[in-house]
């Protein structure tokens, strides 16, 4: 036991105390940070391109109508003009060519022509323009004819959007507001965590043993201590590494989560709400204000809605075991074999219902009750990422209970498959390993 | 007195049999050479003996009672195949090994800055092994298998990778750890070491053991009745004398005096082979050849056949 843990320290401090371990630590957290800094950045500030639209107006309603902004300006031009400039487009001043036909009224559409691939806003936004105009002059006249007074009016208070609030109810009959977007976003992210972490280190584990096996140490060190002991040592060791990589980042999250609550202050709220209604107003119809101020809160309040208690235990028992099923199966590949080729062919069939479980990701987030979801977080292969995809949308206890126990079977199944190649391959050199051999060495007695 | 003993050892890989009832017995303090050609089984008694794999029949003793697993702190063991961690500072490493043999960090840093110094490398200290030459690694790893003081020493082929220098230091190191008390099982194809080091032998050939005993009886035994004369006389006459009482294998003329050297064919005594030269020649030097270690090695193995 002891020399267990002796290993264990020289794997975890070996580890942790690479460069590359504290740059992956505090990298993956800003790369997070930067990638929805980005996504909103990209979604406010889209564009900032000033272009000249040449717009040709055969309908002549259009003229000095067309709203203009900071970076979109049109230019009306004459008939004359027109052909000339449709044939030279390239070299003119003008970025694009608007062209709009005596009948858009009745037929509703327009041509945008250009040198370029026109970006999906701009004509988004040209779209909208041309849209808005005509809809408020046909208003305009149905008003007038109906000559009823303030229909303007009228008709603007009839505009409605509702926006449904899903509460949750819990055993003990509390209701929480519940955001299946949320649940959505914590689902994706728990699989692909879970995913990544047992793949990362599980191959760790791999490549230390392939290491040791390659630098022929392995006979010094099993002349030591028993393989199992090197084996077990090795497999926590870096589990803890995972552990205090998650411990660091959930220590950093948690600090961020409480400083964007106390930032989010309701004045900042409504200035976040402003500006998100701001980068809306182009999506769709307009917002008002208190509900963009109160969905920023409201989601800050859901993710703290989300069983955090329950997420944070599950995945750290379902990270340890399915950890422990795939680094010690991994394991006992890198002892099997005795060069990097013949290690990818032995590979993949181990990591491939990992992959699987990926796949799953997105018909449990469609559906988690589904029989894909419930299959998925059965089968020990996948349920560590299916279980906890599923976990942010509540799950009935006797499921979960039923599927850490499978997984806990399987995972001492491969303990005792590992210990047994992991032996036997240690000091097996020069030799080319198949699954048929591997099963012979299942059979050995110890 | 025995330190360690194996006792009708026998061991049957899948589809090979590694060791028939093999036995060995080791004096304490002494230098037991292990040999034989390849694939003969060293490398497996090696391992059993070590705890890395268990003999299917038969037990091995250390100190006149069964192995057990903990053992293996007073085994030192360096085996054929070897090495250690590239990146890894060496002293950290070294320290590491003696740790996983049951030091304390502080029994280990001690005796290694011992070994350390006398090899005259503390300046390694800190270096990564891959920054070392591979006779400089085979030195850190000759310390990291004496480092906690084991009664008994296991060297599989310890001079590979070793110049002649080097070598010979090694040798000197093994002789002081005798002298000091530790039993050492020297398994080489180096049969001049053999002969220089070893106390007593056995051969393995094919699983079974077929020869053991004291390696100066054991050269006594494989003795084929060869003698190397020095004479000053006519090479014809001795011929003719000598007749077909033997074979000449070889012989050379000088100015000083002429070399024969003969096998003699109906084992009769050196005495008698005197005595028939005596009247034909001037006897210079009389010896009888006693078969190196490597005429030992071939013919017992051949023999085998």
């Amino acid at each position: 036991m002891n020399k267990t843990i002796l290993i264990l320290k020289q794997e975890y401090f070996k580890r942790v105390k690479k460069k590359s371990f504290i740059i992956l630590t505090l990298l993956v957290p800003l790369l997070f940070v930067g990638m929805f800094a980005l996504i909103i950045l990209l979604s406010v500030n889209n564009d900032k391109q000033e272009r000249t639209i040449a717009v040709f107006d055969e309908s002549a309603l259009f003229l000095g109508e067309l709203e203009q902004d900071e970076y979109t300006k049109f230019h009306f031009i004459p008939k004359e003009e027109y052909s000339e400039l449709k044939s030279d487009l390239k070299n003119s001043e003008f970025y694009a060519l608007l062209y709009i036909p005596e009948n858009i009224y009745s037929a509703g559409t327009a041509q945008l022509i250009s040198a370029k691939q026109v970006p999906i806003e701009l004509t988004e936004k040209i779209q909208r323009r041309l849209s808005q105009f005509i809809e408020k002059d046909k208003r305009q006249k149905v008003i007038d004819e109906a000559g009823i007074p303030d229909l303007d009016d009228r008709l603007a208070a009839t505009q409605t959007s509702v926006k449904l609030n899903t509460l949750k109810i819990s055993e003990t009959g509390e209701a929480t507001q519940s955001s299946s977007e949320v649940a959505f976003i914590a689902s994706y992210a728990m699989g692909f965590i879970i995913y990544f972490f047992v793949f990362m280190y599980g191959s760790m584990v791999m490549r230390s043993v392939m290491e040791e096996k390659k630098n022929r140490i392995v006979e010094v060190i099993i002349s030591s201590v028993k393989p199992f002991q090197l084996m077990a040592g090795k497999i926590i060791g870096t589990a803890l590494v995972g552990l205090t990589q998650v411990a660091i980042w959930v220590v950093v999250g948690m600090i961020v989560l409480t400083a964007m609550q106390s930032f989010f202050t309701p004045e900042s709220a409504q200035q976040m709400g402003q500006s998100l209604m701001e980068s809306r107003q182009s999506m769709g119809p307009a917002m008002n204000q208190d509900a963009a101020q109160s969905q920023v809160t409201a989601a800050l309040e859901m993710v703290g809605n989300l069983n955090l208690g329950l997420i944070l235990f599950t995945f750290v028992f379902y990270f340890l075991a399915g950890y422990l099923m795939y680094s010690s199966l991994l394991g006992a590949v890198g002892a099997a074999v005795d060069n990097d080729e013949d290690s990818q062919q032995m590979v993949l069939p181990i990591t491939f219902p990992l992959i699987i479980s990926i796949m799953l990701l997105f018909p449990i987030a469609r559906n988690p009750e589904g029989p894909v979801a419930f299959w998925g977080s059965m089968i020990p292969f996948t349920s560590p990422v299916a279980m906890l995809a599923r976990i942010p949308y509540g799950i009935p206890t006797w499921e979960l209970l039923l599927s850490m126990f499978l997984l806990l079977l399987a995972t001492l199944g491969a303990i005792w498959v590992a210990a047994k190649i992991y032996k036997t391959g240690l000091l097996m050199y020069g030799k080319k390993v198949n699954i048929k051999e591997l099963i012979k060495w299942l059979r050995y007695k110890s | 007195m025995e330190l360690f003993s194996a006792n009708n050892v026998t061991k049957v890989f899948a589809d090979t049999r590694a060791l028939t009832d093999v036995s060995i017995s080791v004096n304490e303090q002494s230098i037991f050479g292990l040999l034989g050609p390849n694939g003969a089984g060293k490398t497996t008694l090696i391992r059993i003996i070590n705890q890395i794999t268990a003999p299917d029949t038969g037990e091995v003793r250390l100190q006149g009672r069964r192995m057990r697993t903990s053992d293996v702190a007073h085994i030192g063991y360096l085996p054929e195949e070897r090495g250690l961690y590239p990146k890894m500072k060496i002293g950290e490493q070294a320290i590491y090994l003696a740790q996983l043999k049951g030091l304390s960090r502080k029994e280990a840093v001690a005796n290694l800055k011992k070994w350390f110094e006398k090899f005259e490398i503390m300046d390694w200290w800190n270096k990564k092994i891959e920054e070392l030459s591979k006779g400089m690694q085979q030195k850190v790893q000759f310390i990291t298998t004496v480092v906690h003081e084991p009664k008994l020493l296991i060297f599989d082929e310890p001079f590979s990778g070793f110049d002649p220098i080097n070598a010979n230091l090694l040798k000197r190191e093994i002789l002081q750890l005798r002298d000091e008390g530790a039993t050492i099982i020297f398994s080489t194809h180096n049969m001049g070491s053999v002969e220089e080091l070893c106390d007593h032998i056995a051969l393995i050939n094919k699983s079974i053991k077929i020869v053991d005993g004291p390696t100066h009886e054991i050269r006594e035994k494989y003795k084929s009745n060869i003698f190397e004369v020095k004479y000053k006389g006519d090479f014809k006459k001795v011929d003719q004398t000598l007749g077909f009482q033997v074979k000449i294998l070889e012989h050379t003329e000088n100015e000083k005096a002429n070399r024969i050297r003969i096998q003699h064919l109906n084992g009769g005594t050196s005495n008698e082979l005197l005595q028939a030269l005596i009247p034909v020649a001037e006897i210079v030097a009389f010896e009888e050849i006693i078969p190196s270690m490597n005429d030992v090695f071939i013919k017992a193995v051949e023999e085998d056949k």
